[in-house]
């Protein structure tokens, strides 16, 4: 029986793709042919969304993006075995976008049925848990640290040392939290992975679990990916029922149990110790650090708290050792990472390469250019906190020290392109608008800063005492960065700054009259 | 003359919700989640009735409630309908979305239409940022969502409501 792959992806599914499956399925009985419709993650080309994919002997042929009213002619072109359509790219794995990556943490997303154990082991999957489980606690946290492994939720601090801390410290309980908040504009790795390929995470977590001694492990899921939550809570039941979660996994003595928790829209809770907060079922007030929470963290216990890819990215290096991950990279940015091709491009999705790749290559070689065909003007990295970068620097490779040796942060990876009808004064009002919509309120620079920021800024949009107001507006980023607790108050000036530096001209334009509102 | 006063439906499914999370203060975000879910939104009334369940004073419950933008003080329409309002899909035009939005619906972002129909909410990010503009219907998203599409999509909702 012919198997065809029918991605049930959030993306997917907001560009039809149910509609795709059934129109499939009808067809297909109307013609007396007996498929199987796999829903499969999504292969991270979200610009051929729905992408429909037929497994023939010489492997899947892709087909994209493909609406209900397509199904009946894929049918007439002889699809099922591969054949010839307008929408037809040939095999997947040799498409160019797909091909030139280096997929690492990415390898099953969209080739496996996401929460089949059977499914994930045949592909490799839980080879890193059983080799975790022949090694003692600091030996996995040392292979962690030598793969150079960095904190892939944007802040790059090495997972390692995080869980030596963890490792190190004595309590009755120590828990693992992975922050799956993923509420920055721009990103969807996460998403795409805990509805593509859960387990990968789910792996990681235990094995992170092992390493460190702790038993609990809760996974903290913004409520805007109800389908990552389904997902998530159905491979921890699998991953229950075939004994890799719970009591004695595996019959290796360890123990490790996993809870999903929901969000509840506050973009603040993705920073660690507002999270925290939340999972304990608090307001997302943010927490003075010292305490780190690898020492007092969830109920005042040692606490892992990883992003959904710096767990994912574990279980390769378990399995195949941190020489080979290491291998990956440039400088102390090792490994890869699953950029996040967004805004205003022609080919959006996940590009999982090696650190090194330029802006450029990234945006032009894969993405194909603005989706509006006109020039890119700026690229935002890194989410809302990030820095917006001019066209002059979209040479600089993408490397941690790099960017930040440039006024910019690589950060989780997230690309968001504006082309040259963006007004940079007006990205720099929104960065301080949305920090003033989203700060807990606990530090004074962040909760009033913001507000001070709109106001700021609108009096130089407004023509009000431009040279006075930019001083005053510097000044007031200088307070927010060197004065509040987190990074949402520290790190909103970046986007600010960056628009003020790198496009002076969109802050010296004539007022416009705001007849209009 | 004092007499205890009886607990109203909403407070007791309240109470059951809270029974079914083993009374934890912890779990409140889940038991407020469940509580919208049964009841559309939180009335002011449950609060001293998940307080009471869980050990907790009125003012910390109200103060999570009024801290996370998901709960609810009032019923929404029949259906919600979030546009996403971040850098991605303004980068992709989608402010004129929203304005689209507003006037097709004739309410503002936290309002809901004179018919009761439809509740209009601001989002900042819903994951969708490579099919930017994106907005959610009902739990449904949707990707590369112009004026057009906009109308589409609402109108096979209003007209699904209708039979």
């Amino acid at each position: 029986m012919t198997r065809i792959f029918v991605p049930d992806d959030a993306a997917a599914l907001s560009m039809g793709a149910d509609k795709v499956a059934s129109a499939i399925k009808a067809e297909a009985q109307k013609r007396n042919i007996a498929v199987e419709i796999v829903r499969n993650g999504s292969r991270g080309m979200l610009y051929l969304e729905p992408l429909v994919e037929v497994e023939t002997p010489r492997g899947r042929v892709a087909y994209g993006p493909v609406a209900a009213k397509d199904v009946a002619s894929l049918f007439d072109a002889g699809f099922l075995t591969g054949g010839k359509h307008a929408l037809s790219h040939g095999l997947t794995e040799e498409i160019d976008y797909f091909k030139k990556q280096e997929r690492l943490t990415f390898a099953r997303c969209g080739v496996i049925t996401p929460v089949s154990i059977e499914d994930y082991t045949a592909h490799g999957g839980y080879a890193g848990l059983k080799a975790a489980l022949q090694k003692s606690g600091a030996d996995i946290v040392k292979d962690v640290t030598d793969s150079g492994l960095r904190g892939r939720g944007g802040a790059g601090f090495p997972t390692g040392i995080k869980w030596k801390t963890v490792h190190d410290a004595k309590a009755d309980q120590k828990y693992v939290c992975c922050n799956a908040d993923e509420g920055d504009s721009g990103t969807f790795a996460d998403r795409m992975l805990m509805e593509g390929d859960p387990l990968t995470l789910i792996e990681g977590m235990t094995i992170a679990g092992i390493a460190t001694g702790a038993t609990k492990g809760l996974i903290y899921i913004r409520s805007e990916y109800p389908h990552a939550i389904a997902k998530m809570k159905q491979a921890i039941a699998n991953a229950v029922a075939a004994r890799f979660l719970g009591d004695n996994i595996q019959g290796s003595g360890k123990s490790f149990t996993l809870a999903v928790r929901t969000g509840a829209g506050a973009y603040i809770c993705g920073e660690e110790t507002s999270m925290l907060e939340s999972l304990e079922g608090k307001r997302g007030m943010v927490r003075p650090k010292p305490p780190i929470p690898a020492l007092e963290g969830l109920f005042g216990k040692p606490t892992v708290i990883n992003n959904v890819l710096s767990f994912a990215a574990v279980p390769d290096i378990l399995a195949k050792g941190a020489e080979f991950y290491k291998n990956y990279g440039m400088g102390r940015s090792r490994g890869t990472l699953p950029f996040q091709l967004a805004g205003n491009l022609k080919r959006g999705g996940l590009v999982e390469k090696a650190f090194g790749i330029t802006l450029r290559q990234l945006v032009e070689d894969f993405g194909g250019g603005t989706y509006s065909g006109r020039p890119a003007r700026a690229i935002q990295v890194g989410g809302p906190l990030g820095s917006y970068v001019p066209a002059s620097q979209f040479d600089l490779p993408m490397d941690y020290e790099t960017f930040a040796a440039n006024g910019a942060m690589v950060g989780h990876g997230g690309l968001v392109v504006f082309d040259d009808t963006v007004d940079m004064a007006r990205q720099a009002r929104f960065a301080m608008e949305f920090c003033a919509i989203e700060s807990c309120g606990k530090c004074t620079p962040c909760r009033i800063g913001a507000v001070r920021g709109v106001e700021v800024i609108d009096r130089i949009i407004a023509g009000i005492e431009r040279d006075k107001n930019l001083i005053v507006l510097d000044d007031l980023c200088q307070t927010m960065t060197d004065g509040s607790l987190c990074a949402m108050g520290g790190l909103t000036p970046m986007p600010v700054q960056s628009a003020v530096k790198h496009f002076p001209e969109d802050f010296d334009r004539p007022p416009v009259a705001k007849a209009a509102e | 003359m004092l007499t205890k006063p009886e607990m109203s439906p909403d407070g007791e499914r309240a109470r059951d919700v809270c029974n079914r999370h083993g009374n934890r203060p912890d779990e409140l975000i889940e038991i407020l989640h469940e509580v919208q879910e049964e009841l559309g939104f939180v009335p002011e009334a449950v609060i001293p009735v998940i307080a009471k369940a869980i050990n907790l004073s009125r003012a910390e419950v109200h103060g999570v409630v009024t801290f996370y933008h998901d709960f609810r003080r009032e019923p929404a329409g029949r259906h919600v309908v979030k546009i996403c309002r971040a850098e991605s899909c303004q980068s992709m035009n989608g402010e004129a979305l929203c304005s689209h939005a507003k006037a097709s619906l004739k309410a503002g972002f936290g309002e809901t239409t004179a018919d009761g129909q439809v509740t209009l909410e601001a989002v900042y990010c819903l994951g969708n940022c490579a099919l930017s503009p994106a907005m959610m219907v009902d739990g449904q998203l949707h990707g590369r969502v112009d004026a057009r599409r906009f109308d589409e999509i609402m109108g096979e909702t209003l007209s699904e409501a209708a039979q």
